[in-house]
């Protein structure tokens, strides 16, 4: 039926659209593992074996090991808060009827479009005149408030599909509303959760401007920003720089290839409106 | 006891009004931290503002000047130009290829599903540094260009005022072509083969047969699609600085960069907030209208 050259064809496109995808990938990977001192700002090979050192020098030279540190600390504070409040929050929305419920719940839909440029100008000056900007408080709240709009629309969508019979034959048993969320719908609801936390966790970890805006201090620095920093003063130095951004891609490509399946999940829902 | 018709028809969960306890936190950092600034962004875009001293009503001067002054309008004009990288190509490509392969399993998709869709979990600031370099003079792209005899064409792209916008909208197709690729093949693989074989029987060619069948199948996808790159397109500030900052002169300014500029480098804060209010205002108008479009038409 279907002609051998259609096929040949398809699978062609597909190769070659697999190859561009991998190509500046495996061109920083092979950078990483070059010699330093190697001249011009291209891609190079790896000559003469590879060199670990790229990434030692990074950690200590270009303090990435600080960076990664503050990185790792926002974006577990974040992480946690939102799936906190967003369970909280989703459960409500999804299973209780209370006077304006929708109202509400649109109000955080609108999250999802609205553009963190629109926002970062006046946090900058509130946070500055409550004495947070510098802090890690800075990076957190913001960035807590913004993943909570995909978080209660997900967990919401969660709970309106968990199903009623569940909910019901708990509180026949005598559970309490927080009884019901924590002993039976939590635990029932982990692939959900799963895909909610590592949404939040990939946003935060690769968020750049807020982190730009917020920060001055160098010792607060999150791992992109260190990075954007750390090529403008060397932007010669290419293979410290590629080590630099194989170690900010790896923590999210290792869970993404662990879990890809939630990954696009959760991606490609945040933009289904009802 | 309540009757379990009652109980059946109203949500479970007893007393209502703990609802609101429950979203209470949650609602609490969003209000403060979300909606609260947007509401100052639109206040602070009707002032004249540098950040220091005392403020100056403006009224829709701010506005204003986005429609008259050059240097405010070519950052919208080239928002435009990139979603043509961002969402058009993409779109189109993702459609090219499932028109192609609509009529078969796909064999190893899980694989080309991981590869297609990795550039979208990179740090933009990584993907910025990783073009950076291909784009660079003397970089992978020239020397490709070399190896195969087109040194003429060869040079510095980023920093070439004609080629400069047109790089940075590769690395916007690069980052969103598997997004739309990885949507159309998962939703072609969900039509009905039936209605293949229907126009097939009734003599369709390849060409109508996409058009009949294949693409009012994607219509949800595409939608989706359009709705997550065209968003992306408008919100890369990340991309824009650490690959060009706006430059040369202006010609790769964007609205997400503008605001950024204005308020933390020129002291034009209220000018970098009426900026963001209208990014803000584009984004909704184009996602609504692809709704409307794209999807509403089914019912």
């Amino acid at each position: 039926m279907i002609s051998r050259t259609e096929r040949t064809t398809g699978y062609a496109i597909l190769t070659l659209f697999a190859v561009i995808s991998l190509t500046p990938v495996l061109g920083i990977l092979s950078t990483a593992f070059g010699k330093q001192g190697a001249l011009g700002t291209g891609f190079s090979l790896p000559e003469g074996g590879l060199h670990w050192s790229n990434f030692a020098d990074a950690w200590t030279r270009g303090h990435f090991g600080t960076y990664l540190g503050n990185s790792v600390l926002v974006a577990a504070v974040v992480v946690l808060a939102t799936a906190l409040l967003a369970t909280l929050a989703g459960y409500a929305f999804g299973v209780m009827d209370f006077p304006f419920a929708t109202p509400l719940f649109y109000l955080f839909v609108i999250g999802l479009t609205l553009p963190q440029e629109a926002l970062v100008v006046p946090l900058y000056f509130d946070l500055r005149y409550v004495e947070l900007t510098d802090t890690y408080w800075a990076l957190i709240l913001p960035q807590t408030a913004q993943s909570l709009a995909f978080g209660v629309f997900w967990m919401r969508a969660y709970f309106r599909g968990s199903a009623r019979s569940v909910i019901e034959a708990a509180r026949m048993d005598g559970a309490s509303t927080w009884t019901t969320l924590w002993r039976v719908l939590v635990p029932m609801g982990r692939p959900a959760i799963t895909t909610m936390i590592v949404i939040t966790f990939m946003w935060t970890w690769n968020e750049f401007l807020m982190a730009l805006v917020m920060v001055s201090e160098e010792g607060l620095r999150t791992v992109p920003l260190g990075l954007a920093f750390f090529q403008g003063q060397h932007a010669s130095e290419t293979s410290l720089l590629a080590a630099a951004s194989v170690l900010i891609a790896l923590p999210v490509v290792i869970v993404y290839v662990a879990l890809q399946r939630r990954f696009i999940e959760g991606m490609l829902t945040g933009a289904v409106k009802e | 006891m309540k009757s379990p018709l009652r109980s059946s028809r109203r949500a479970p969960g007893e007393p209502r009004a703990i609802g609101y306890l429950y979203i209470l936190p949650a609602l609490a950092v969003y209000a403060a931290f979300l909606l609260y600034p947007f509401g100052q962004s639109v206040w602070l875009s009707l002032l004249h503002w540098d950040g220091l001293n005392a403020a100056t009503w403006a009224g829709l001067d701010n506005y204003g000047d986005l429609f008259t002054d050059p240097a405010l309008r070519a950052p919208f004009v080239h928002a435009l130009v990139l979603l043509i990288f961002y969402a058009a190509l993409p779109v189109a490509i993702g459609l090219l290829l499932a028109a192609v392969m609509s009529r078969f399993r796909v064999r190893g998709m899980t694989f080309f599903r991981t590869v297609l869709f990795l550039p979208q979990v990179l740090a933009m600031v990584v993907v910025g540094v990783t073009w950076r370099s291909i784009l660079a003079p003397d970089g992978m792209l020239n020397d490709v260009l070399n190896l195969v005899g087109l040194d003429s064409l060869s040079r510095a792209w980023l920093g070439d005022e004609n080629w400069a916008l047109p790089a940075v909208g590769v690395v916007g197709t690069w980052v969103e072509t598997g997004l739309c690729m990885v949507l159309f093949l998962a939703g072609a693989q969900r039509i009905p083969r039936e209605l293949y074989e229907a126009a097939r029987i009734d003599g369709a060619g390849a060409v109508r047969e996409f058009f009949t069948v294949t693409l009012p199948g994607l219509r949800a996808e595409i939608a989706v699609a359009l709705t997550l790159t065209i968003v992306a397109g408008l919100r890369n500030f990340d991309l824009i600085y650490i690959t060009t900052s706006g430059g040369p002169g202006n010609a790769t300014s964007v609205p997400a960069y503008e605001v950024y500029h204005r308020a933390f480098e020129t002291n034009q804060v209220g000018s970098a907030a009426a900026v963001g209010v209208a990014l803000t205002v584009v984004i909704f108008v184009l996602t609504v209208t692809v709704s409307r479009l794209v999807e509403g038409r089914r019912s």
